[in-house]
């Protein structure tokens, strides 16, 4: 994005660093449960509190998710890996450090191809991604004079993905935030709920003179709680730097928070304190060394990710980039339209279903893929019904009505129903005939060269079947009666 | 029959199950006796009732023969470790008051054994002191005098544990060493101490100074005791990743009195500066009595002694810089109010930690912060692994390593206390040990001029504890050390 | 590197321990005395010397993802200063307080 200011043009330039809660039954270094929820401090252990004595151990399945998604954002997996402590005091803090990872992080130099409009793509590069323990939480607006800490989260294993400053608008962070999920989800290694906190986004942003090489002085965006915000907010915090600059000022390098309601970025006081964080290994653990031969392991189980996914149903289903795109932007929605479309001659047919019908209901209702009221089995079913003609295209999407309604197979509806396409050619004969003569005045039309009533006679033979006549046969034998 | 609190552990161990005496008499005994010496400041907290409840659970088992190691046994336990629904204090008025919701691994490995407890033993605010003048529950008495009567220290951070151990009020104590804090009381009050290779024993519910040099060990009357004790301290804890998954050999096991052939050190290097005549003597003393036992001496280089202390001063204090900062007042122990979060964690920080602590947690941020960390931690990091390396080459010559374990007797209460380099010193021949991981033991060898214990300390390879209850069984032998303070 | 008063102050609060600042100058003397005494590290070459932080030689043990800690809030906020506590029973909890931040 350029931002056209009074003194020339600016360019944007963003980093992300984003939070990933890695999906585990408990904690980076205890024994606690890391499901989200639960009553305040009811899933803390004594590690997690921080008692006097206590000692971390780490979560072997957490280091196994890191690995995977290192291997899904391409990046290199470090056989040596160190966990630092990253001091400083906070109410939700209760070691007084975070265990980290600083110099020697578990997986660095990965990249992730976005998804710009018209097909576009653009690859950004992947810093590192390291695990760390996830904060507490305090909540402000209890009490008057009191903030109230809950453990919970306090030691929840998060990864915490940064990328390179390679995004150059709102647009790209937003495309680079929705495959990053993407991928995250297809790994199953988070579930990337940006509502619940699962997957949070801090951003790093700076503007310069378009042409200029250098960057400038960041501002950091913290804890943006949906990707629409974070787009938000990139944006204005652009603007209002370019606005300062502008204006002669200097931008000071700190902490913003985005503030929803106003729909501006604003310091962040609890955050004034020069920081320091003495980050040193943590003597309480050993280095985390990875056996090549695991890492070789998860790599021959990863399953397939959204990149290539849409390049295989390019290339094997002829779908247009664009459908493809959207199909897999969702593992369970790609999965859907593969059991639908899996042996049969028309994938496309299927694709248009999908996105076209199928989203379109369940976005009316508001519920996603997994919680469809039609069954990828069914819609297959319904499919089978139009290609093997027993239902026209036009009956299809009734009998569709009555699956997202009911729930039903779309056999049975249409047995219910006597949906049943007419392909006799004896009953369509008689419709033909008896429109025919109902209407002989604009059969004489029709022959004296106004062909155009040819629609208009094939719609009332359609009328005359209940919808039911097979349209093709329809055409071919009134044709051929019309013509005398 | 000597007074029941004057029998050692192994004595004991034999009498109860015997059924000589019951664990109910051990302990009064011992209870008597505590009470009468309250005046070394030994204890911070006296736990009788859990004592008398554990001793009647002894005898329960006793009678249907099924005693563990240290069945009625009744022990000391020093205040840095966490006792479940006893306050644990670590010295300090920032936990006082604090009740742990749990057993640390090691107290409760000799509560499974048996061990009866008889009170939480006073120390060096968070183990960080070598005379135990620094805790806020004020300093400990060395039970020995010297002649002109003055008070002594009692040698730190373990002071508490030292001084009942020999005043015979506890069978023997467990205590921590960092950089010393077993071995140096234990030399100055006349008693056996091991610490362990880092790693034998977990630190898990161990209030937690500098966890790479952290190390728990017994304290107890002579060698036999300390490797009876040490056999049901030791073991591997899975809620310790720094702990190492070997069996515990059996240690009393290993004291045959057979160190024909052994290869034991002398390093060169701790013929320091200054070192009173006295310990050189008791040095010459102790490798005379090994040789005479068969074992040869051999001439050793750890180069890198002179730099151990320096290190250690970097090393212990950054890490104890972070370990203390959960000290904050919100979830618990001591909370001084404040108008905003961070006023209340300085006033809480200020008021709760001594100054001696303060120091520490003020040098070790500093060494670790931006711009110093290079210079100093870093630095510190990479002089530690020459020290390592020292001892690693050593090795190839030697199988046990002989030295003094400090370089003086007991010194009065309130010498060296304004001047913390002279006080550091004191730990130059235990801290290269805690730097290298290995395992040192001291064993009282001799009288100072003044009357004093001293003590000499065998520094072993990695796990190889047996060989220092080898060579301490024969040193002890040798040195027949039978003098007790007040005598 | 002699440790100035200002820089006393600054760690001091990085450390969050009140000094006085007619401390500052006391505490810089009793730092600068031990830090002094560490400066003989400098003279040693360890350009090629790899820093050690811990001497156990084994690979880091791993649990695994298992639940089977936590659920005992009675027992996290028995020791605190002022907690909250939503209900008295033991799987409700509550929790700790600190003065007001404001963020």
């Amino acid at each position: 994005m350029i931002i056209e200011g009074k003194t020339g043009t600016w360019e944007i330039v963003v980093g992300l660093e984003v939070h990933a809660q890695v999906v585990s039954q408990s904690k980076l270094f205890s024994g606690a449960s890391a499901t989200y929820g639960g009553e305040p401090n009811a899933q803390v252990s004594l590690v997690d509190a921080a008692f006097p004595g206590m000692l971390p151990v780490i979560n072997g399945y957490v280091v196994e998710q890191a690995i995977k998604t290192g291997l899904g954002i391409e990046a290199t997996v470090n056989e040596v890996s160190v966990f630092d402590r990253k001091n400083y005091f906070y109410a939700d803090l209760p070691q007084g450090y975070q265990i980290s990872q600083y110099t020697r992080p578990i997986v660095s130099g990965g990249r992730l191809v976005i998804d710009l409009p018209g097909d576009r793509t653009k690859t950004i590069g992947v810093t590192r991604l390291h695990l760390e323990q996830d904060a507490g939480k305090s909540m402000h607006d209890q009490s008057p004079t009191k903030s109230y800490i809950d453990l919970n989260r306090s030691g929840v294993a998060l990864m915490e993905i940064v990328s390179e400053p390679d995004i150059r608008s709102p647009e790209e962070a937003g495309a680079y935030l929705k495959k990053l999920r993407a991928i995250l989800r297809y790994l199953g290694t988070c579930d990337g709920n940006m509502e619940e906190g699962s997957m949070r986004c801090d951003a790093n942003v700076s503007v310069r003179k378009v042409g200029v090489t250098e960057f400038g002085t960041r501002n950091e965006i913290k804890n943006v709680n949906s990707i629409r915000h974070v787009m938000q907010a990139i944006e204005y915090e652009a603007n209002r730097q370019v606005e300062a600059l502008e204006a002669g000022e200097t931008i000071r390098q700190e902490t913003r928070l985005w503030d929803v309601a106003r729909g501006v970025t604003r310091s962040m006081r609890s955050k004034e304190h020069a920081h320091d964080y003495r980050y040193f290994p943590d003597p309480d653990l050993l280095p985390l060394i990875l056996d090549p031969k695991a890492i070789a392991r998860i790599k021959a189980a990863m399953p397939e990710l959204p990149d290539a996914k849409k390049a295989r149903f390019v290339e094997a289903y002829k779908l247009s980039p664009y459908d493809a795109g959207v199909l897999v932007a969702e593992q369970e929605q790609a999965d859907f339209f593969e059991t639908v479309a899996k042996g049969r001659k028309d994938p496309k047919l299927a694709a248009n279903w999908v996105i076209v019908e199928l989203f379109g209901a369940l976005n009316k209702k508001g519920v996603d893929v997994t919680n469809s009221p039609v069954s990828a089995k069914n819609l297959a079913g319904l499919l089978d019904l139009i290609e093997n003609e027993t239902i026209s295209g036009r009956i299809a999407k009734d009998v569709f009505q009555f699956m997202v309604e009911t729930g039903k197979d779309a056999a049975s509806i249409v047995a219910e129903k006597g949906l049943v396409q007419v392909t006799d050619t004896g009953a369509i004969d008689a419709a033909i005939a008896k429109v025919m003569a109902e209407n002989a005045a604009k059969v004489e039309e029709y022959r004296a060269g106004k062909t155009t009533l040819f629609g208009w006679f094939v719609g009332q033979v359609m009328k005359g079947t209940g919808g039911k006549a097979n349209p093709a046969k329809v055409n071919e034998i009134l044709k051929a009666k019309l013509s005398g | 029959m000597s007074a029941l609190n004057d029998l050692t552990i192994a004595q004991l161990r034999d009498g109860l199950t015997a059924r000589k005496f019951s664990a109910r008499e051990v302990a009064d005994a011992y209870l008597a006796a505590m009470e009468k010496q309250r005046g070394l400041n030994a204890f911070i907290l006296e736990t009788p009732d859990v004592a008398r409840a554990q001793a009647a659970a002894s005898d329960a088992k006793l009678a249907k023969g099924e005693a563990g190691a240290l069945e009625g046994v009744p022990l000391g336990i020093k205040d840095l470790f966490c006792t479940k629904d006893v306050q644990t204090t670590a010295g300090s008025h920032i936990l006082e008051g604090f009740k742990p919701p749990y057993e640390s691994t090691v107290s409760q490995n000799l509560f499974d054994a048996g061990a009866v407890m008889l009170g939480k033993l006073n120390l060096d605010e968070f183990a960080m002191g070598s005379a135990n003048i620094t805790s806020y529950f004020g300093p400990v008495k060395n039970p020995w005098k010297r002649k002109d009567g003055k008070d002594l220290v009692p040698g730190g951070s373990s002071g508490g544990s030292a001084a009942s151990v020999a005043a015979h009020i506890v069978a023997g104590a467990t205590g921590t060493d960092t950089g010393g804090s077993i071995r140096q009381p234990a030399s100055f009050t006349g008693i056996v101490g091991i610490k362990p290779t880092y790693g034998r024993c977990s630190r898990w519910g161990i209030v937690a100074f500098a966890s790479s040099l952290d190390q728990a060990g017994p304290m107890t009357r002579d060698v036999r005791d300390a490797a009876i004790m040490l056999g049901a301290m030791a073991g591997h804890d899975v809620k310790d990743s720094t702990s190492v998954p070997l069996p515990v050999p059996n240690y009393e096991a290993a004291m045959t009195g057979d160190i024909r052939g052994l290869r034991f050190g002398i390093p060169k290097e701790y013929r320091v500066d200054g070192m009173p005549a006295e310990i050189e003597k008791l040095w010459q003393q102790g490798i005379d009595w090994m040789k005479a036992a068969g074992a040869e001496p051999v001439e050793i280089s750890l180069p890198h002694t002179k730099y151990a202390l320096p290190t250690y001063y970097i090393i212990a204090p950054a890490e104890a810089s972070s370990n203390l900062a959960r000290y904050d007042g919100v979830r618990y122990g001591l909370r001084v109010p404040g108008n905003t979060l961070d006023e209340m964690y300085e006033n809480t920080r200020a008021a709760g930690f001594g100054a001696e602590v303060r120091r520490r947690i003020l040098i070790g941020t500093y060494v670790l912060s931006a711009g110093y960390y290079d210079a100093y931690y870093l630095k510190a990091q990479k002089v530690r692994t020459l020290i390592f390396q020292d001892f690693q080459e050593a090795w190839k010559k030697c199988d046990v390593i002989l030295t003094p374990t400090a370089p003086s007797a007991a010194f009065g209460i309130g010498d060296k206390a304004d001047d913390p380099i002279a006080m550091y010193l004191n730990d130059v021949f235990t801290v290269p040990v805690n730097l290298a991981g290995l395992p040192g033991m001291s064993v009282p060898a001799g009288l100072s001029g003044d009357g004093l214990p001293l003590g000499l300390q065998l520094i072993g390879k990695p796990f190889d504890e047996p060989t220092l209850f080898r060579v301490g069984g024969v040193l002890e032998t040798a040195a027949n050390f039978k003098a007790r303070p007040g005598a | 590197m002699s440790l100035d008063p200002a820089t006393v102050a600054r760690i001091a609060t990085l450390a969050r321990i009140k000094i006085a600042p007619d401390e500052q100058v006391r505490i810089a003397g009793e730092l600068n005395t031990i830090l002094d005494w560490v400066e003989q590290l400098k003279t040693l070459d360890t350009s090629a010397v790899e820093p050690m932080t811990s001497t156990v030689e084994m690979v880091m043990p791993q649990r695994a993802d298992q639940v089977t800690d936590g659920g005992y809030p009675n027992k996290i906020l028995a020791n605190a200063t002022e907690p909250v506590r939503v209900s008295t029973t033991e799987e409700m909890g509550g929790f700790f307080t600190v003065p007001k931040v404001v963020e």
